[in-house]
This record gives C-alpha cells, structure tokens and sequence, in this order.
C-alpha cells in the first residue's frame, strides 16, 4: 500500500474486469442459448445484407463523402486545443492576471481558427 | 472500512464494481420499461401491462391488475437471448463481433469516477471522501473526456463493419454528430471543473454545499444537457435511428442480443450522463440532512437520475426530430460559440473575483 498510484488506478483494472466479463458473457449467453440453424438450409436470402428487400447492388464499403473527413479532422484539432485547456482550468486561479493574459491570447488563436473555419465554408452541409 | 493490503483493496473494488455494474444493468432494464410507460401515458396509450401484475379480485368477480408490465424488462432479455444469433456473409467477421464488445466495455468503464454517495460508515474505505469504485482518481473529469471519446469507435466498427448501405451510412453519421457534441461538451464541463478548482468529482459536488452550479452557471448546464443529448443518440438528436430513412442505423446487421448489447449501452450511457449531469450541475450526492445520515447520499443520486431521466423522455415525446444539416450546424455555429464564450467569461470573472477587483 505504499505507491499511492498503484492504490488509486487498481480500482480501474478491477473495473475493466468486470466490464470484460459482462461484454464477454452477453454474446456468449445469446450464443449458447439461441436456435442453431445451419446457413446450408437457410433460404437464399437470408444472410446477405439487408436493404428494404431489394437485392444488394454492389460493396457498401465504398468512399464516402469527404465532409465527414473533414468533421473528423477538425475535431481532432479543436480537441487539442480544449485538453491544453484542462490543466489551465485547474491552475488559474494561482495565475492570476498573467494566466488570463496568455488564456487570453490563446483563445484568440482559438476563435480565429474557428472564424477562419466558418468563413471558408467548411462547416456548410449542403 | 480499513483496507490495508492490495489484495485486499483488489477483492473490494472488484465487489464494489460488480455490484455497482449490476444495479446499473439492472437500472437499464427498468429505464426501458419507464422509457416505454411514460412516453405512452404522453401521448394517451397505456404501454406494456401483461407481463406481471398482481391480481387482485374484486367482489364483481373480474380481477384488478396492479403493477401491470413490472416483468417486461425480464420477458424483453429473455426474448433477445433465445433469437437466433446470425451472422450476415458479407460481414468482416472479427470487428463485426468486436463492435458490441467495445461499445459495452467503455459505458461500463465511465461508472469509475461517479461518486454516488458521501463517506458512508462500513462501505467506504478509510481515508476517502466519498463512496466511489475508484475514489481515489483525482483527474475524474479527463478520465470521461477520454472515455467519451472512445465510446465512439464502437459506433464507427459496428457501421463499418456489417458492409451494409444503411449500418454504413448510419454509423458514419452518428460519429461525426458524437465528435461535433463532444467539443461543446468539453469546454462546458471545464465551467464546473474551474468553479470547484479541481477535476475529482467528489470535490465538484463539496463545492456545491451553498449553491448548485445549476443556478451559478445555467448556459453551461444547459449547453451540457443538450450535448449530452447528441452524445447519447437520444432525440431530437436521434438521426442514426430515423427509422424512415436509414431503417435502424448501425445496429441493422446485428440479431439476437448483440444487437441488445448496443441497447444496453446507450440506455447506460443515458444513466451515467444523469449522473454526471447531477454531479457537475445538481449538487450530486448532496440534499437535505446528508451530513446526518450520509447514506441518503445514495437516495438523492438516484432520485435525481431518476428526475434526468424523466426530462429526457419528456424531450422524447415532445420534439421532433433535427434535419441532419440543422444538427451540424447548431453544433458547430451555436453551441461551440456560446461554450467558448460562456468558458471566457467565467475564467474571467473568476480570476476577477480572486484578484478583488470585484468584490462579493
């Protein structure tokens, strides 16, 4: 009981256990207790993916609209931003006045990129 | 309670985090059949009444039934475990059967950090503060940040991995919504993170003792509550199950209680962020004589889950659905801008405050 870290994240792991053990037994219940049919004896159909009951034409995993990309890049950026602004958020009040000046002028960083980010259209979902 | 060895510390987390885990299973369950009662006493149905009741008879002979439909949850699970569990052909086997595993492990994993109750004699270990599964995390909300986060890879797997038009398109959609939520999200729980000087939860909720950050902070506990919405897939946010357009979104591909399994997430997700709403913003375990009998700690956490819960239905049934364009764009052009501005002037007035330019 001496490494306070060891006492303070062990709950985590035993936590991640327990988590294991629910995900794992779920679809290993619904395994071992549904009807078991073999596909030979199946109708046609049955296993190819559903579409309303059409026949499906052609791969469904093909290029997708690049906007998402887009949505998912900037995220990542934004999503720096707000951790660098966690331990701040903690510690300002030690700062003072000149924690707030350098907040400050990040932030203005910050709101030129997203202003930037708007003006270029990037956010538009036509 | 004193726990002196690791093994000892071991054996009791691992209990804790059990039950803990089962009451919020179970809470699931019976959310659904709140879920299913109340949306149709609001719109003029009676809802599920047949699987268990009580009977009692009547002098005319006809039977009154009370408590109709308590047995639905437990009728619901069994129906799911008894379906047959297929796999479609066109599938990528391994994520196809990893998907509901990931997206159960991170909804369970949240429950970590909340604290449910005070220090209570008898279940706490000495020298905490509060009644948690890992009291002992003092960056709590990082650690749900980053949870959050994770959750959504189940999502995009689970779409992309059935190789279906619709999972596809309902999964890729349904992430970029829970990435453009997240960010507002972020920014306002570092409202309650700086109004407490500290990102372990149990002191959030002590920093409630005179006022909740409801009544401090409404923007930001607004702004919480509707991305919290967005993050949970609940409506009016609830785009990935239009069942008009995309039939059932991610999950169409997946049977049996695999496809249960992504329930089971969203409706803990939908407890926890209760929670969490309740810690950050209603003063948590907090209410009336809890410095008394610290064990009505646990009464108010769940009453007031049990109050978030009844507002998200009530949305439910009251709100139609967002266009998927109006949904991008109320996330990025109005709830990022408020949150920034809302997190500036609170770091301001603060900072403001401890210097003694504004006295109060």
């Amino acid at each position: 009981m001496d490494n306070p870290i060891i006492v303070d994240y062990l709950p985590i792991f035993m936590l991640l256990l327990v988590a294991l053990f629910f995900a794992l037994l779920l679809p290993a219940l619904s395994l071992l207790l549904g009807p078991k049919r073999s596909p030979k004896n199946a109708a046609p159909h049955k296993y190819i993916a559903y579409e309303s009951g059409m026949a499906a034409i052609g791969e469904a995993q093909r290029r997708l609209p690049v906007k998402f990309y887009r949505i998912a890049v900037l995220f990542i950026l934004f999503d720096v931003d707000i951790i660098l602004l966690v331990p701040w958020a903690v510690t300002f009040r030690n700062l003072g006045f000149y924690g707030l000046a350098v907040m400050g002028v990040f932030m203005f960083l910050f709101i030129l990129g997203d202003v930037w980010v708007w003006k270029k259209g990037i956010l538009e979902w036509e | 309670m004193a726990i002196n060895t690791l093994s000892q510390l071991a054996v009791y987390s691992l209990v804790v985090g059990f039950i803990m885990t089962f009451v919020v299973i179970t809470g699931f369950a019976y959310t659904t059949l709140l879920e299913r009662k109340l949306l149709a006493r609001l719109q003029h149905r009676v809802g599920p009444n047949r699987a268990g009741y009580i009977p009692i008879p009547t002098r005319g002979g006809k039977e009154r039934k009370l408590l109709g439909g308590f047995m639905q949850p437990a009728a619901d699970a069994v129906k799911l475990f008894f379906k047959e569990d297929m796999t479609p052909v066109m599938v990528d086997k391994w994520t196809y059967f990893l998907a509901p595993i990931i997206t159960v492990i991170p909804a369970i994993f949240i429950l970590a950090v909340i604290p449910w109750a005070g220090f209570v004699p008898y279940i706490t270990p000495e020298g905490r503060d509060y009644f948690a599964i890992a009291p002992g995390i003092n960056v709590g909300v990082l650690f749900i940040l980053a949870i959050t986060s994770i959750s959504v890879y189940g999502v995009v797997l689970a779409g992309w991995s059935s190789n279906s038009k619709y999972a596809i398109l309902g999964g890729i959609r349904a992430s970029a919504q829970m990435i453009s939520y997240e960010l507002a999200m972020g920014l306002t729980v570092l409202v309650p993170v700086m109004l407490a000087n500290s990102m372990d939860l149990g002191v959030i909720v002590e920093g409630q003792r005179g006022m909740w950050y409801l009544f401090l902070q409404p923007i930001a506990a607004l702004v919480f509550w509707i991305a919290a919405l967005a993050e949970l897939q609940r409506a009016p946010f609830d785009l990935l199950e239009a069942e008009q357009e995309l039939s059932a979104g991610f999950t169409v591909e997946y049977s049996s209680m695999r496809f249960g399994m992504f329930f089971l997430a969203e409706y803990m997700k939908m407890i926890i962020f209760c929670a969490l709403f309740a810690v950050f913003f209603l003063g948590g375990y907090r209410g009336p004589f809890v410095d008394q009998v610290p064990a009505l700690g646990f009464v108010y956490t769940a009453l007031k889950v049990f109050l978030g819960l009844c507002v998200m239905i009530w949305i439910r049934a009251s709100l139609p659905r967002f266009r998927y364009d109006q949904l991008m764009s109320f996330g990025w052009k109005v709830l990022l801008p408020i949150s920034v501005v809302n997190f500036m002037i609170v770091a301001v007035m603060i900072v403001l405050v401890e210097e003694g330019v504004l006295g109060f």
